[in-house]
């Protein structure tokens, strides 16, 4: 199967597992989809190799920026009709507090589903919901024919 | 050996054991498998070998975003203390990369970045990523870091 057939048979059997175990970064990441609520929630699992400042010790920012990015784009093949893979034309990542080692969920919301461009935002966080750690905003095109 | 030759033995027996240093302190970059490959005043280059856990997309073996992501916010970390008079610790207070081109599958990314201003509090920098030229990039990152005010500020979580 290649990915658009994955996610198309992911979001029939609502196997949240089998979009996110074909993508070796994923694992690296430890990433997963939850839901939560209904909500679709990308979880982060600590591991020691995430850490970017061991005299903290604090997550990477590189690792918690991927975690962002990762739950945009599954926000989006979630939500969407047709099967496109996005791409990620530009994210900006605002860190609000150091990230623990712990583990760290984010998740993303659509704020403009344009037929060429989507903007979604993504917040993490880790214990306690109302403090999140970062922010993103980001833009991806969603053109069929392409990925 | 020539003089020339002396500085330059000197230069990259400096840079092993900074890479060492780097890796031994930051394990996300040592998992990532990043190295330094030179540094310069307010500047920092650093490579990202191509590796097959770092994919995003297994149909075509493009490198995952985040991993693009994460070397230029390592190597813009690496211009900031480049750019300092003397070490305290730095974070990241924004990231905004623009993804030009996919990177080419096998190939390793460079990164090139910048510090082009230094405040009391605030670090400015830029940076590109590239495969084989500055003039063909695949992405370009705009950041601002927060500088220490004393060495061991967000030891004591004054940052969180």
């Amino acid at each position: 199967m290649n990915v658009a057939e994955r996610i198309a048979e992911a979001r029939r059997t609502r196997d949240l597992a089998a979009l996110t175990d074909a993508v070796p970064y994923a694992a690296f990441l430890g990433f997963s989809l939850t839901l939560l609520d209904g909500e679709l929630v990308g979880k982060m699992r600590y591991a020691d190799h995430l850490i970017g400042n061991p005299a903290l010790p604090a997550l990477h920012g590189g690792a918690i920026g991927a975690l962002l990015e990762s739950t945009a784009i599954f926000q989006i093949l979630w939500d969407a009709e047709t099967i496109v893979l996005p791409k990620t034309v530009n994210i900006t990542v605002d860190y609000l507090r150091s990230g623990r080692p712990l583990d760290t969920f984010a998740r993303g919301i659509i704020t403009k589903h344009g037929r060429r461009v989507v903007n979604v935002r993504v917040e993490a966080w880790q214990e306690d919901r109302t403090r999140p750690i970062a922010l993103a905003n980001g833009h991806f095109l969603i053109l069929p024919g392409d990925g | 050996m020539s003089a020339g030759d002396d500085a330059r033995a000197a230069r990259l027996e400096l840079l092993r054991r900074l890479n060492r240093g780097f890796a031994e302190m930051v394990p996300h970059n040592r998992a990532l498998g990043m190295e330094l490959v030179s540094l310069d005043d307010a500047d920092a280059v650093m490579r990202l070998p191509y590796a097959p856990h770092l994919v995003g997309n297994p149909d075509t073996g493009v490198l995952h975003g985040g991993a693009v992501s994460s070397l230029m916010d390592a190597c813009c970390g690496a211009a900031v203390f480049m750019a300092l008079a003397e070490p305290v610790p730095i974070a990241t207070l924004d990231l905004r990369i623009d993804y030009l081109k996919p990177a080419a599958p096998g190939q390793d990314v460079i990164a090139h970045a910048c510090c082009y201003k230094v405040t009391r509090n605030v670090a400015f920098v830029r940076s590109v990523a590239f495969h084989d030229s500055e003039a063909d990039p695949i992405a370009s990152a705009v950041g601002a870091f927060m500088l220490a005010t004393r060495l061991g500020h967000w030891q004591r979580g004054a940052g969180t």
